[in-house]
């Protein structure tokens, strides 16, 4: 019994010491940021490596994803006679939710681990450590362009991913089950609101800051071995997964 | 230094200004722990490290930054940043701590280039490069800012003989050249007997011997005659420590 409660307040501290961590390297980068901000060159190169990257994937997954709620939501609609609501269903599941949460996840999956292998694997071969000893600040130089980089691309993956997602919807309800290509359109114009939209890009911006933190610190501080690279990105993973989950929750219930 | 292990206990060396100054020892002996001292990567829990009159443990960030603008390392592979080719691996540190005009750094980077044989490989990526090709970048890369004190760490490992004798050529006239003082860690001790000034040999966290070439070849210390000669036992053991071997092979867990 004692056992247990040692052991389960070992695993907490240790939890809060991870946690501590991970604050400190946040309040590390924030301290930085404007620095980093005055050199908007490699911030853009970021843009394009974790964002421009990652469309493919996003864009099929989206594509996708918005199928299956045309059918889905034409079957669960027809039940009520009222399947002209399906671009309203659909818009505001995507919009609220559908839309940030895969895009966070499909981003963590992408481009997260991507960070976090690249980080990890430059710790491994001396490049961090090369950078100190030529007195540059890898936080400022290499880990910073990389977080911003992520955080500006996941609201603008969000967008696309929502946007391709409504057109695979339209897709489906309109073009294989024929509801009125009209009623598709305006009645999601009339129903969406500027909120719903808010809420998306908020989540998508949080997600963004969240899932790029979790990558570049795993990487960063991973240990310099090929099966520490390996941890890392799994960690990246899991980590981003569940944390997003975790905010969505919580980003819900504060906007509702 | 994780496992509470005491990597160094009275160590005391004095490396001269200008001086090409070895410092071997067996594998694990904690050579390069000994540079990170030097660069202030690491501190020592008692003790000083003094560069140029600055006890490197004392420095605040910047300071620290200051004195290794003063200092050039090579890195045992190189360190290489894998993103850029080259020319700009070369040319980073200029860009990273000056604000000269694109044209004098051109020329500059050339130059360096040139002096270590690789000015046609500018356009090159390091994953192109060989072990030897990669280590002269790095050392072009390592000099480019003019360095005061360059240090090396295992410059000749896993090198072939002929980019090993280039790089113990281009050590040699380095220093001579640029008036540097150079730090030389390897166990490649016929190699560096060639071109060195000055030599220590540390083990077990101590200076067992020091002085010139010729000095350590009739150093009395059975270790030192092990280490200079190659001798697969002596002082230090082949075998590493294990219970009686009889009593092993014989003893009843044998075969379970």
């Amino acid at each position: 019994m004692i056992t247990i409660l040692r052991e389960t307040m070992q695993s907490f501290l240790t939890f809060l010491e991870r946690v501590g961590l991970l604050v400190r390297f946040a309040l590390r980068l924030a301290a930085i940021l404007p620095l980093g901000l005055l050199r908007p060159r490699p911030i853009i190169e970021q843009v394009y490596n974790t964002g421009a990257m990652s469309l493919v994937i996003i864009m099929t997954c989206g594509l996708f994803i918005g199928m299956v709620l045309g059918l889905q939501g034409y079957d669960l609609l027809t039940r009520f006679g009222s399947e002209e609501y399906l671009g309203t269903a659909t818009a505001i599941s995507l919009l609220r939710e559908l839309g940030p949460v895969v895009t966070a996840l499909l981003f963590a999956g992408r481009a997260g681990t991507a960070l976090a292998a690249e980080l990890g694997l430059m710790r491994a071969t001396d490049q961090i450590a090369a950078m100190e000893i030529m007195a540059v600040d890898p936080m400022r130089r290499v880990v910073l362009p990389r977080f911003l980089g992520g955080v500006i691309a996941m609201p603008l993956l969000v967008s696309i991913f929502i946007v391709v997602a409504l057109f695979g919807a339209q897709l489906v309800g309109v073009e294989f089950f024929g509801v009125d290509s009209g009623s598709y359109w305006s009645q999601m114009r009339s129903a969406v609101e500027l909120s719903d939209i808010r809420e998306g890009l908020v989540k998508g911006l949080v997600f963004g800051v969240a899932c790029s933190l979790i990558a570049v610190y795993e990487g960063y501080n991973a240990m310099p071995t090929a099966e520490g690279v390996g941890r890392a990105t799994t960690r990246t993973v899991v980590i981003s997964a569940v944390v997003t989950l975790i905010l969505d929750y919580i980003l819900t219930a504060l906007m509702l | 230094m994780d496992s509470g292990k005491i990597v160094f206990s009275a160590l005391d060396i004095e490396i001269r200004r200008g001086a090409v100054t070895a410092i071997m020892g067996p594998s694990g002996t904690g050579k390069t722990t000994l540079l990170k001292l030097i660069t202030g990567q690491i501190f020592a829990d008692r003790g000083q490290v003094i560069v140029d009159g600055l006890d490197v443990a004392r420095l605040n960030r910047k300071q620290l930054y200051a004195l290794r603008r003063r200092m050039g390392m090579l890195f045992q592979n190189g360190a290489l940043l894998t993103d850029l080719d080259v020319f700009e691996n070369v040319a980073f540190p200029l860009r990273e701590h000056t604000r000269l005009p694109e044209r004098l750094i051109r020329t500059i980077v050339l130059t360096k280039l040139h002096a270590v044989g690789l000015r046609g490989a500018a356009d090159l990526y390091p994953q192109q490069l060989s072990g030897g090709m990669g280590r002269r970048v790095a050392l072009a890369r390592a000099i480019v800012m003019d360095p005061e004190i360059l240090i090396y760490d295992e410059p000749f490992a896993g090198l072939d003989p002929i980019s090993m004798g280039v790089v113990l050529r281009l050590i040699r006239s380095l220093n001579d050249a640029l008036g540097i003082t150079s730090i030389v860690v390897t166990h490649d001790v016929r190699e560096i007997s060639q071109i060195a000034d000055q030599s220590f040999i540390i083990s077990e966290g101590k200076v067992v011997a020091s002085g010139t070439t010729a000095e350590l070849r009739d150093h009395p210390s059975p270790i030192v005659h092990q280490f200079v000669d190659g001798l697969a036992d002596g002082p230090v053991p082949f075998h590493y420590p294990a219970p009686g071997y009889h009593e092993q092979l014989l003893g009843g867990n044998a075969f379970a």
